[in-house]
């Protein structure tokens, strides 16, 4: 039976009166259930960027190094030597809520896709994770299951196909409770000559379907993933795709050997909107048509409508077009693998989308019309959310017990504590090309191809952004970049993905205006152009809304493919030193507000206010450039980001190498110990050198004008910190090891 | 001399053991499809980690009816050296070429760190280049890592001297006695779950797996290959 599509049947697919009456216009018809279901999930949030695009032209997007730019499966870059190297990161937020293992393994699986569609080799991935705390009194025991499943599925999948899970980032907020967000960064390398692309061409080139069947999964993803969630979302469980990665490595393997038939013309995975979004963007951005048939596709299952089977998620599918005659090549490698590859259509010359089922046609769109003059809006932006005060309480100067207490308390806090427990469940070393693995600054591989090495951070920070979006980003992609500088690489690119609440608050919106506007301008100074992202909107459940949440992932180079140096002291007797002075940012009349943002005030005061620390970004560049030359120039034994927590952890966490080595700190300061200790000024890096290279160090930062201060040196058994000549903490690096180590495992095994 | 690398469909070692095998320890490899029934002329043959064919019914349980264990039953009987890791182990205990069987790791999660080995002998193709005094740095990467036989299988497993490998320290998976791995009762066929072809590189953290694979070099050399 033909269900009649009118405005009523528009909205139930998320379409507005207006868009719908633009569909009817163009078609000057009503369109069929299928044409409906097609525009929906193509002007979806999630796959047509409505609310974002316009803003997401801000971005810098031009590089020297810049292959392929935002807009293709994945953007890609020069890596020399003719080599290149594909990455994105990608959201998979939604279905990991309603259904953490899978969601999360198809998240992997979709990211992976990505890159190996372009004819790259996945050779790494990376997460950002954020979910309500394991240890909250009311959502504990939910968190805990979303925490375990969400891990667990990630492992899952990348460990099965075998690409390694070097590193990433994690962190915990209430608001994340009934919102997780998982973010998966891929990024895999190849031959600059052999680089495929997601588009259609050649008239009466035959249209090839390969991987698995297609079944009812994930009918309407996309659409699920561009609206908030309410009380019925348990319901929408069957939305959710069930992965394979076992199919998925066997279709990696066959797509890189049929590419390399050189019979395949363009190639696209089908990830959301599955066969809807692959023919309709490989004929857009080919500028030609394509017609399929249905009843050709492989189905799991019988009696699926064609509205079922242009709109199933079924995952681990790929459409490629094959030059005519030179089909037989490319059938025949899939056949060695064991997998379904089917002529379904054929590159058509009239730009038309058309699809029939059973002799009929039962769509017939525009494929401009579905992917480039989708809805844009320019939705209306206020001052951005905030809810924390400007101003927080009078903190009196801490004794020794609460310095130590605090200590004691960042390290144990789910968001500074390590996460061995997370990131021993991935396999980090696969491939044989790890580095520097988790738990590090930056993730290191070599590229045994290129003989070079490739460095990676993911970096988000809500509490930042919550308070001011703009600056909040701006930190984010100076963390990002200042990571990787700890191992000596210099950021070539960079991939965002932006996680946002509801586009239509106007509050909201705001946020996300003045984040891109951010990143933008950070990225421009420190040459990182974003070759592409996700954009992940309606990230609410009840109304409720996330804090902002972005996150960066930058790519550095190192011209090496030795291991590059850790972020843990290595012998005792080092010097300590910190690079870009001790609180480069503070004005003391604005300590009081900045203080608000750190880590310190959340845990320990259980509160958030004032505004995020300040950024110089000409001083940012130039403590990168110094720790950059320094590092290269195998002039210290570690290098150390200061971040979340501050000095004082910072300090911790360099104490926790494979044989812990206490360090003993001296310094006066005019600042309250409070923020000396814990407050979290970007722009600095912790190193630990031989004595005898203090002179060579001093000379690069003085050339570059970074101050330097020397702190103490690392030995013996304990973390000490002498203040304005007072012993003001001295604590056991064993005790506070054992407290890092083991809290995230007690938490999540809390009753 | 040549090493012969078996390739299943789901492998994910595989690269990584041809790259130890040829660029760490300057040797020959080969790759063998899991449909070959032929082992071509390799001297010995390294089956390697990944999932083989999925491994959704039980790990290697498919991969052991497959033509290339065929061929590999024949050439480990006539005394040609085998070596399987992690998969490639779970593979020839389902495959009746080793004793036991490796279950899921005792806390239920998929473990992925370096651990220390002690050699349980010296007397073996895989160990004779060990030291008895000095633990090897090697990683382990697997959910279901946990040697289990029934007591008398152990017991006779020891009393054969056919330990090679255990967990100095810290088990990562709850294997009896600490097993790492086991030799096969004619001690040409070795199963071991820590992965030696990833410790064979400085500037990946470790290279005390290269002694697993001298072993093998030097028995080989010694005329221990096998007879067609």
């Amino acid at each position: 039976m033909q269900t009649e599509v009118d405005e009523r049947t528009a909205a139930e697919h998320g379409l507005t009166s207006e868009e719908y009456q633009r569909i009817t216009d163009r078609i000057g018809r009503v369109p069929t259930l299928t044409e409906l279901g097609i525009l929906s999930v193509m002007w979806s949030e999630h796959c047509s960027y409505k609310s974002s695009r316009l803003h997401l032209k801000k971005l810098p997007t031009r590089g020297d190094r810049i292959l392929v730019g935002p807009g293709e499966n994945a953007g890609i870059v020069d890596i020399g030597g003719g080599w290149a190297a594909a990455f994105k990161i990608e959201s998979h937020n939604h279905p990991s809520y309603i259904e953490p293992f899978q969601g999360a393994a198809t998240g992997v699986g979709g990211i992976l896709r990505d890159i190996f569609t372009m004819g790259a080799r996945p050779v790494a991935v990376l997460d950002a994770l954020r979910f309500g705390p394991p240890d909250d009194p009311e959502n504990g025991p939910a968190n805990r299951r979303i925490i375990r499943g969400v891990v667990e599925g990630i492992a899952h999948y990348g460990n099965c196909i075998g690409v390694p899970t070097i590193g990433g980032e994690c962190s915990f907020d209430p608001c994340f409770s009934a919102n997780p967000l998982v973010n998966v960064f891929a990024l895999g390398v190849f031959r600059q000559d052999s680089i495929f692309l997601g588009s259609a061409k050649g008239l009466g080139n035959p249209v090839i379907y390969v991987g698995a069947k297609t079944g009812r999964d994930g009918i309407q993803g996309a659409s699920m993933a561009s609206a908030e969630f309410d009380e019925d979302s348990e319901a929408k469980r069957p939305n959710v795709q069930v992965g394979d990665p076992f199919l998925e490595k066997l279709l990696l393997e066959a797509c890189l050997e049929a590419m390399r038939t050189g019979a395949i013309l363009g190639i696209q995975d089908m990830g959301a909107a599955g066969l809807t979004c692959s023919t309709a963007e490989m004929g857009g951005r080919g500028g030609v048509g394509i017609e399929i048939e249905l009843d050709r596709v492989p189905q799991r299952e019988s009696g699926m409508t064609p509205y079922e089977i242009m709109l199933s998620e079924s995952q681990e599918r790929m459409l490629l077009v094959a030059e005519r005659g030179r089909e037989g090549e490319v059938l025949a490698v899939f056949r060695k693998w064991g997998l379904d590859a089917v002529e379904i259509g054929t590159v058509t010359a009239d730009r038309l989308l058309r699809v029939k089922h059973g002799g009929s046609v039962v769509a017939e769109l525009d494929a401009g019309f579905l992917s480039d003059d989708a809805p844009l809006y320019d939705r209306p932006h206020s001052e951005p959310r905030r809810t924390a005060p400007l101003d927080g309480p009078a903190l009196n100067e801490p004794s020794a017990a609460d310095l130590l207490a605090g200590i004691e308390a960042l390290l144990a806090s789910p968001e500074l504590n390590s996460k061995r427990w997370i990131w021993e469940q991935y396999d980090h070393q696969v491939r044989t090309n790890t580095t520097s693995g988790p738990g590090a600054d930056a993730a290191v591989i070599r590229i045994k191809e290129a003989n070079v090495s490739l460095a990676m951070s993911l970096d988000g920070n809500s509490r930042y952004c919550s308070l001011d979006p703009r600056l909040g980003t701006q930190l984010i992609v100076a963390e990002c970049c200042r990571n990787l500088a700890t191992v000596g690489a210099t950021p070539i690119a960079a991939t965002n993905n932006l996680n946002f609440g509801n586009p239509e608050k106007p509050e909201i919106m705001a946020q996300l205006v003045e984040s891109i506007e951010g990143m933008a301008e950070a990225c421009r100074h420190f040459g990182t152009p974003i070759t592409g992202g996700n954009v992940s909107l309606y990230n609410e459940t009840l109304g409720e809304g996330i804090d902002p949440a972005p996150v960066l992932g930058i790519v550095g180079m190192l011209d090496h493919m030795a291991a590059p140096i850790g972020s843990c002291f290595t012998q005792a007797g080092d010097l300590v030193v910190l690079l870009g002075g001790l609180l480069p940012d503070c004005r003391g009349d604005e300590l009081p507000q900045r203080f608000g943002s750190s880590q310190y005030a959340k845990t320990l005061l259980a509160q958030t206010w004032g505004l995020p620390p300040s950024l110089d970004l000409e001083h940012e560049a130039s403590v990168h450039e110094a720790t950059r030359n320094i590092v290269r120039q195998d002039l210290v034994h570690s290098a150390h980001d200061v971040g979340s927590g501050g000095l004082a952890v910072a300090l911790a966490e360099c104490c926790f190498g494979p044989e812990p080595i206490g360090v003993t700190i001296e310094f006066d300061t005019d600042h309250p110990l409070l923020s000396a200790m814990f407050h979290e000024c970007p722009s600095r890096v912790l190193l630990s050198l031989p004595r005898a290279n203090i002179g060579e160090v001093v000379a690069i930062t003085a050339s570059l004008h970074v101050p330097l201060v020397e702190l103490g040196h690392t030995g013996g058994s304990t973390l000490a910190f002498r203040l304005n000549s007072t012993t003001r903490v001295e604590a056991p690096v064993a005790q506070l090891r054992k407290i890092w180590e083991s809290s995230f495992e007690a938490s999540l095994e809390a009753q | 001399m040549k090493f012969g690398v078996i390739i299943f469909p789901g492998s994910n070692c595989d690269h990584d053991a041809l790259y130890a095998l040829t660029h760490n320890l300057g040797q020959r490899a080969t790759e063998i499809w899991h449909e070959s029934e032929e082992l071509g002329d390799a001297d010995a043959v390294f089956v390697p980690g990944g999932f083989s064919y999925g491994d959704y019914l039980r790990c290697g349980a498919i991969a052991r009816f497959s033509p290339v264990i065929r061929s590999l039953r024949r050439f480990a009987d006539s005394g040609g050296l085998v070596i399987g890791v992690c998969n490639g182990f779970q593979i020839l205990c389902e495959a009746g070429l080793l004793d036991g069987a490796l279950i899921r790791n005792q806390d239920l999660r998929f473990v992925c760190r370096t651990v220390e080995l002690v050699p349980g002998t010296l007397d073996s193709a895989f160990t004779s280049a060990c030291q008895p005094d000095r633990p090897l740095r090697i990683p382990v990467a697997h959910g279901e890592g946990c040697f289990f036989a029934d007591e008398a299988t152990l017991d006779r497993i020891e009393a054969e001297d056919r330990v090679a490998f255990r967990y100095s320290g810290n088990n990562p998976n709850g294997s009896s006695r600490n097993i790492a791995g086991v030799l096969s009762e004619g001690r040409n066929v070795l199963g071991m779950m820590p992965h030696p072809e990833r410790a064979c590189d400085t500037a990946v953290g470790s290279t005390d797996g290269i002694a697993v694979f001298r072993s093998m070099i030097a028995a080989a050399g010694n005329g221990l290959r096998h007879a067609d």
